[in-house]
């Protein structure tokens, strides 16, 4: 799979490795300022208060 | 003459099922170790600075707001080490709508430069998530300086961790509550556990619902154990001192470099 998407990837090697990083960068910033605190939001308890 | 080898023959370019499946199950992989590491670490990080930098903004614009009244050329009044009496402490109406500043918390034994906001309410969404101000204000308690139990939350691990420290308060500690009008000092008594329903920890006098106050107390609730929520940790402050802003902060505060920019 992801042998396949650096073939299509265009360019010389240099440029596919640019993208790449300029790729990861993107997905690594989505994760931790949007994908994450979502999943923490409906996966993990957050109780902290006391209520009856 | 020694035969040559036959050509290597090239890769198929063909995506095989197994072959996709396992570097998705490799992805997954990693994306969980992200998420775990976002989550102890990463996130607190992130969401700490903003809401310290959020506190450290307010209390700027109260301390120009006090030298706007004072006159701009005044010198800012020197460091206090006595503080007034708690009997001389205004209190503020309680504000009405959600995550409505109210104060900041300053608590040295959390670090040197340890400064939150507290907001009004306590909506895991609204207020104890919030990248603005993370702990909040218990409704119906009474507001800093007021005679009764002035109660706050905030999380303990995740979304910036307000109190993630709160179980390392030693007898003695002063946690500070700024508002425009100056710094209300709490002096930390006590830790105790209970049950996540034991709402009398959050009454007028603590674990004694229905009697009349004749304390100022601070009480801050987090989860327990850390990355449970099976109990609260509750830990309770008595107010001690009283510093108006035009009198100058209290010198442990100005010795920590609290209050510049």
């Amino acid at each position: 799979m992801y042998a396949a998407l650096w073939r299509a990837l265009p360019g010389p090697v240099w440029l596919r490795v640019l993208i790449v990083l300029v790729l990861l960068a993107g997905i690594l910033w989505a994760l931790a300022y949007v994908v994450f605190p979502w999943a923490a939001d409906v996966l993990l308890p957050q109780d902290v208060t006391v209520e009856e | 003459m020694p035969e040559q080898p036959p050509p290597r023959p090239r890769a198929p370019r063909r995506l095989s099922v197994v072959g996709v499946l396992g570097e998705l199950l490799i992805t997954v992989g990693v994306l969980v170790l992200l998420f775990i590491g976002w989550y102890v670490w990463l996130n607190d990080i992130i969401v700490g600075g903003e809401q310290t930098q959020a506190a450290v903004e307010l209390q700027q614009q109260w301390a120009e707001q006090s030298r706007g009244e004072r006159g701009e050329d005044a010198p800012p009044p020197p460091p206090v080490y006595e503080g007034q009496s708690p009997d001389a402490a205004p209190v503020r109406a309680e504000p009405g709508g959600v995550n409505d500043a109210l104060a900041t918390l300053i608590v040295p034994r959390f670090g040197a430069d340890y400064a939150r906001t507290i907001g009004q309410g306590i909506d895991v969404r609204d207020v104890l998530n919030s990248r603005r101000t993370g702990v909040g204000h218990y409704p119906g308690t009474q507001m800093p300086g007021e005679l009764g139990n002035f109660a706050i939350a905030a999380h303990r691990n995740a979304n910036g961790a307000p109190f993630g420290r709160l179980v390392d308060l030693r007898v003695g500690d002063h946690v500070y509550v700024e508002t425009a009008d100056g710094w209300y000092e709490y002096t930390f008594r006590g830790l105790e556990y209970v049950a996540p329903t034991q709402v009398d920890v959050i009454a007028p006098v603590p674990r004694d619902a229905g009697a009349d106050p004749a304390e100022r107390i601070l009480t801050m609730t987090t989860c327990n154990p850390l990355f449970s929520t099976a109990e609260r940790a509750v830990a309770y402050s008595v107010m001690t001192a009283w510093y108006p802003r035009e009198g100058g902060m209290p010198a442990e505060l100005s010795e920590l470099g609290q209050g510049e920019a």
